[in-house]
């Protein structure tokens, strides 16, 4: 935050930096970012939730993201995620968060998955299921 | 850096390279890396240590090749030899830089005459595949950052926005607004502060462009907003990039790192009176980010909603100040359009359409991957050439401008790919997303697709976008499921339109542009749907006790 000077402007750059360290966004956490940022905490929860990309929430030790951009959804990625609901579920306790992505700009390798960050090229069921095994 | 020690840089660095055996190029874009070039490069560097021929040849990474769906991609430059799916087990016949050792890799040669290649033309991606996107000294060689340095040494601002203008070079966005003008307008604006802005927020599903051009040539688009900088007096440039382009942010990083270095950005650029800095905005997934007014209200740190226009950008913008924003591929056409003339660019494309355009070919079609054609070529040849055609299934439609354009049928695929033509087909050129369907597609689904991500995508400012996507997707969802009537497309048709005129930003009012096409195009797709309780390409599962 001093990098930015505590400016307001700011905000989502020390939104996105506390997510990396701390995995999600608490309440708590928030409240301190308003405070430090000199915001009312409205202002800094109405950014932080209308972002998909912030999570305030804690997450699962592993994540799955599958792409439903237009090549990946023509190509069967709905399969996927029904695979993925089914094997994992989206519970709280799950080990594995199953997610959702408009389009992660991998189309010449559809249907993609981003596997804890790694992105896995023309995804099969199997190769799905294969993946999901090593990573749990 | 001075402009004279750019030059010897470019010079010193050209006479190492080519006094290289061989310089082998690996890709290292997005595509690649999930293919695993990334350990590839790792095992030709190894091996040609193990050879000890490190003073001969040379392993660097580099930009998007375009066939992605072959990757990894290896180019070995002195040969000009172009190879697929390279394994690490061909690092040391690689690293032998022996045209006879690469007899083993001769099945996945790729053929660089091909129509894959030859019907390409190369402006924007002139250097992905062949410069390493870590290393300023890599695109220095190539001629990077002398437009620059003729800019600021040669020209007035003025005389830089008649080039752009001459050039006819149009915002590569998608909505096609002429690049000269908008910068003759923010030029012509009083203020001592302006900015400049990247919209590198590529949201569109089934585009990657933007991200390639980033990923594989940053410098280029770092040195063609320096010179928009220069020509509409700003000193201050922001690149608004997607949360979830690590690589593009990764190398974005790197490159502005190592220009601020070598004084190509920053006070005093190549010690002339002009300072220029950039820095980056992350998005955080929010499509609406794109339309311009959203993404200013998302640098200045607030929620992304777009508000009314006018005032427009360029009079009043980031913090009120006028603001010049442009796309990734407008800002790569810059330098080349300075080196070659306004002019050399205006000969290129069709009357009002001027230069090439960047498309990511995805879906049913064999090449997918990353092209550049010249305005004004045909869709028959971007698919067919280009392309490689339909693996298996017809053709169906080509849908581009992702979510805001709109599906073209067998029919028009002899239309001039430029923005005018594109338009009145009832589809837009947008930013280059080119996604083909074949005969397993439902039409009435893809249009159901988009709109849905339109409702999750809506931003809720405004009603008609807010409410009526929600409407319009549960009438679509219902046609899928075989439970709508005929009020059902008569209600479409009226909330179409009625989203197009009353919506706030482009997002609510191009959303009914993929109903608006399919339902001009595949009409008895729709009927098949409502009326039969069918869906003809076999796609929605319409339950047969709704049949009985």
């Amino acid at each position: 935050m001093s990098r930015h000077q505590y400016s307001g402007d700011a905000l989502i750059e020390v939104l996105h930096t506390a997510q990396e360290l701390y995995g999600f966004l608490s309440a708590e956490r928030l409240k301190t970012i308003a405070r430090k940022l000199r915001l009312p905490p409205s202002r800094v929860l109405g950014v932080a939730s209308f972002y998909h990309f912030f999570s305030l929430q804690p997450k699962a030790e592993h994540t799955m993201v599958v792409c439903l951009g237009t090549a990946c959804y023509v190509a069967g990625a709905l399969g996927l995620v029904e695979l993925l609901d089914k094997r994992c579920g989206r519970g709280a306790d799950s080990k594995v968060s199953v997610q959702t992505a408009r389009c992660i700009g991998s189309c010449g390798l559809a249907p993609a998955v981003i596997a804890d960050g790694k992105i896995l090229a023309r995804v099969t069921q199997t190769s799905l299921a294969t993946e999901l095994e090593r990573m749990t | 850096m001075t402009i004279e020690e750019l030059i010897q840089t470019q010079a010193d660095e050209t006479a190492r390279q080519e006094a290289l055996d061989e310089r082998i190029y690996c890709c290292s874009a997005a595509g690649c890396v999930s293919c695993g070039s990334d350990g590839l490069r790792k095992a030709i560097a190894d091996e040609i240590k193990k050879q000890g021929r490190e003073s001969q040849v040379e392993v660097c990474g580099t930009g998007c090749m375009g066939m992605c769906s072959r990757g990894p991609l290896v180019l070995a430059s002195a040969a000009g030899a172009m190879y697929a799916n390279v394994q690490p087990s061909d690092a040391a016949a690689l690293a032998s830089a022996n045209p006879v050792e690469w007899h083993a890799l001769a099945d996945r040669h790729v053929d660089l005459n091909a129509p894959f290649f030859s019907r390409q033309m190369k402006i924007v991606l002139a250097n992905s595949g062949r410069v390493d996107p870590e290393r300023v000294t890599d695109y220095i060689a190539a001629g990077g950052y002398r437009s620059l340095a003729t800019v600021l040494s040669d020209m007035k601002a003025a005389e830089v926005i008649e080039q752009v203008k001459k050039s006819g070079l149009r915002g590569r966005g998608g909505a096609g607004y002429p690049t000269g003008l908008k910068w003759e307008l923010v030029a012509k604006q009083v203020s001592p502060t302006k900015y400049v802005v990247c919209n590198a927020d590529e949201g569109d599903p089934g585009a990657f462009m933007d991200r390639s051009v980033l990923e594989g040539d940053p410098h280029r688009v770092l040195e063609g907003m320096a010179i928009a900088g220069y020509a509409v007096g700003a000193q201050q440039g922001f690149i608004y990039v997607r949360g979830e382009y690590g690589l593009a942010i990764q190398r974005l990083q790197t490159a502005i790192k190592q220009a601020e270095r070598e004084h190509l950005l920053g006070s005093r650029i190549l010690e002339s009176g002009f300072g220029f800095r950039i820095d980056l905005r992350i998005g955080a997934g929010a499509f609406v980010c794109g339309e311009e007014t959203a993404l200013i209200a998302s640098i200045e740190g607030k929620r992304g909603q777009p508000r009314q226009r006018p005032p427009y950008p360029p009079e009043s913008g980031l913090w009120n100040q006028p603001t010049l924003i442009n796309n990734v591929e407008t800002f790569a056409n810059i330098p080349p359009i300075i080196e070659n003339g306004g002019e050399w660019f205006a000969s290129i494309g069709t009357a009002n359409s001027k230069g090439t355009k960047v498309f990511a070919l995805a879906g049913k079609i064999a090449n997918t991957g990353l092209i550049e054609v010249p305005m004004g070529t045909s869709l028959r040849t971007i698919l067919f050439e280009i392309g490689g055609g339909i693996p298996d299934g017809k053709f169906k439609a080509a849908q581009t401008g992702g979510p805001s354009g709109g599906c073209i049928p067998e029919q028009f695929l002899d239309t001039p790919v430029d923005y005018e033509s594109l338009a009145r087909i009832g589809s837009i050129m947008g930013s280059g997303g080119l996604i083909v369907m074949d005969n397993s597609s439902c039409m009435v689904d893809v249009a159901r697709f988009f709109m849905e991500f339109c409702m999750d995508e809506s931003c809720g400012k405004c009603i008609p976008c807010r409410a009526g996507t929600v409407q319009m997707h549960d009438i679509l969802r219902r046609m899928t499921l075989g439970e709508a009537n005929d009020d059902d497309l008569a209600m479409l048709e009226e909330l179409s339109s009625l989203l197009r005129e009353t919506s706030l930003c482009g997002l609510g009012q191009t959303a009914p542009n993929p109903v608006m096409s399919t339902l001009r195009y595949f009409r008895q797709e729709y009927e098949a749907h409502i009326r039969e309780r069918r869906c003809p390409a076999g796609h929605c599962r319409i339950a047969t006790e709704v049949m009985a």
